[in-house]
């Protein structure tokens, strides 16, 4: 497949689209201001993409991260994903997919009232892991499990 | 190989009562549920309409995490606002279907004896709109399988009751519809019987064929595989969907939906899980 | 039209448990219809936003690997019954969708 050909988003329409959002009373100001991360999700690259998130790719292995994924995805298109953080202050969740054409899948943004929890459904391009990144106290931490994605005879 | 002298060998005893025997439905579920509870001597019955998960723990947990806000909610809402917008005419699909609040589906497909054939939901679904000045709808896929969704979701803990009524008629649907299952097709001349019934539970490629004990109970169903396929994003989709891909799948040309050999094995099908707990809606891989 | 969000907020031991499905394509952008051959455009959703008394308490970045109809829990503190969470989110075509459920 030829990945140097993926479909940019004009920023025109970025834009307009934010403009619609900020008039229709959807999205706060503090919001906007934090806009999506399109280099971020555009890297084909995990360090690119780690550091386009959170402004540094210098992370430490954690065992105070769990991470909830099949060893073997019924089906790539639907895999789902559970992170636990118990590490004290966690800030942000990112979760990777550094098998896929462009890794970052998603960034979960806690306030403070939020635990370090998120559960989701994503998709896998093929066998990968699935790393995890949570920011907690100004520094990254990240864990790792490896999805077998595989193809299937009739199913289900 | 000694699996296909297996099959060979069970094939041909089936035959015979096929050929000579009147046929005996009650007799044949008996034996349906038996095969079944003993081949899976640590699945309970009723486990059994969880289909392929409820012999494949592996692939179990990550249907059960669907199942914790299962994609399928969406479009049951979905059917539920269609069940209640009244036709051109005022009426709406309750005036044909006056039970779906409190749950028809265990009861379907059934015998109409006037008309001397099989009718499924969704057949009753068009049947309805044409009664009253709509156009029917297409079959498979789309505002059918949503509303044919709703009605299984409102049938939810029923025990299937499909009755056989017995009469010549409705014993010719029956056997063709049990013909249907275990009659070897397609290129790859296989049966229905050959992969849910005598190889429930072992590989095809890296699936786990699933019992055909409990199939019907969770249909419609959401696919990931045909949400994936829909530009929407909607996985929804009938039985006879589902049988067309299975037939397709042997590389058989498959029959028409709510054609009449269709509708012969659903009825077939259905009555193979009488007495099971209905929890359609499903959501599948 | 139907809301595409559908929301359950549960109070479970002083800890809200959030849940949440919507209903949306999550358009890729990589792959082809069949039919024309041409590339089916992106279309996804890019930012949830979830506040609780006006105050944020999640705000997640999504890109296209999200699946369709796309899932997301999370769980939160000080909220009691009765309150209200707002969910909302925005795509990269600026469609965008929003719903208030009450916290069970």
């Amino acid at each position: 497949m030829n990945t140097n050909r993926r479909s940019f988003i004009k920023r025109s329409a970025a834009v307009s689209a934010l403009g619609v959002a900020v008039s229709a009373g959807l999205i706060t100001p503090r919001t906007v201001l934090a806009a999506w991360p399109k280099a971020a999700f555009e890297a084909t690259d995990v360090n690119g993409a780690v550091s386009g998130t959170f402004g540094s790719d210098a992370m430490a292995d954690s065992g105070d991260i769990t991470l909830k994924a099949p060893e073997i995805a019924e089906n790539g298109a639907v895999v789902p994903i559970t992170v636990t953080s118990d590490i004290a202050g966690t800030e942000a969740i990112s979760i990777l997919i550094p098998g896929n054409p462009t890794p970052l899948t998603a960034t979960f943004k806690m306030g403070g009232n939020a635990a370090g929890f998120v559960s989701t459904r994503v998709k896998m391009s093929k066998t990968s892991d699935v790393l995890v990144v949570v920011k907690a106290g100004g520094k990254l931490y990240s864990s790792k499990q490896e999805v077998k994605v595989t193809i299937g005879g009739c199913g289900g | 190989m000694k699996k296909f002298a297996v099959i060979a060998s069970a094939l041909c005893m089936l035959a015979a009562p096929l050929a000579g025997t009147a046929a005996n439905p009650e007799q044949d579920l008996k034996d349906f549920k038996k095969y079944y509870t003993s081949r899976f001597s640590d699945v309970p019955l009723q486990d059994f309409t969880n289909g392929v998960y409820s012999i494949d723990k592996a692939s179990r947990e990550q249907w059960e995490a669907f199942e914790d806000f299962p994609p399928y909610e969406i479009y049951v809402d979905k059917g539920e606002a269609l069940f209640n917008t009244p036709f051109k005419n005022g009426k709406t699909y309750a005036s044909c279907f006056p039970d779906a609040e409190k749950g028809m589906t265990h009861k379907y497909p059934y015998f109409d004896k006037s008309r001397n054939e099989v009718i499924t939901v969704e057949l009753a679904i068009n049947e309805c709109r044409e009664k009253n000045g709509e156009k029917p709808l297409k079959y498979k896929t789309g505002d059918i399988a949503h509303l044919s969704a709703y009605l299984s979701y409102k049938s939810r803990g029923k025990k299937g009751a499909v009755d056989i009524v017995n009469t010549p008629e409705s014993m010719a649907w029956y056997e063709r519809g049990k013909k249907h299952f275990y009659a070897k097709r397609g290129q790859l001349n296989m049966s229905c019987a050959d992969c849910h019934y005598y190889n429930a539970g072992n590989k095809i490629r890296a699936d786990i064929l699933s019992p055909a004990l409990g199939h019907t109970s969770h249909f419609p169903v959401y696919r990931n595989k045909w949400s994936l396929a829909s530009k929407s994003g909607d996985g929804m989709g009938t039985l006879q969907r589902r049988y067309g891909g299975c037939n397709k799948q042997v590389r058989a040309k498959p029959f028409k939906a709510q054609s009449a050999e269709y509708r012969a094995l659903e009825y077939f099908h259905t009555y193979m899980s009488n007495g099971l707990v209905l929890n359609g809606p499903g959501v599948r891989k | 039209m139907a809301k595409s969000i559908k929301v359950r907020a549960k109070l479970k031991g002083g800890e809200t448990v959030v849940k949440a499905l919507i209903s949306h394509a999550m358009e890729t952008g990589q792959r082809k219809d069949k039919k024309t051959g041409k590339k089916i455009p992106a279309h996804f959703i890019q930012e949830v936003t979830c506040t609780h008394n006006g105050t944020e308490v999640l705000t997640a970045d999504w890109g296209t690997a999200i699946s369709k109809n796309p899932y997301l829990s999370f769980k939160f503190s000080g909220a009691k019954a009765g309150d209200v969470l707002k969910m909302s989110w925005v795509d990269n075509k600026g469609e965008s969708d929003s719903v208030e459920a009450k916290i069970k």
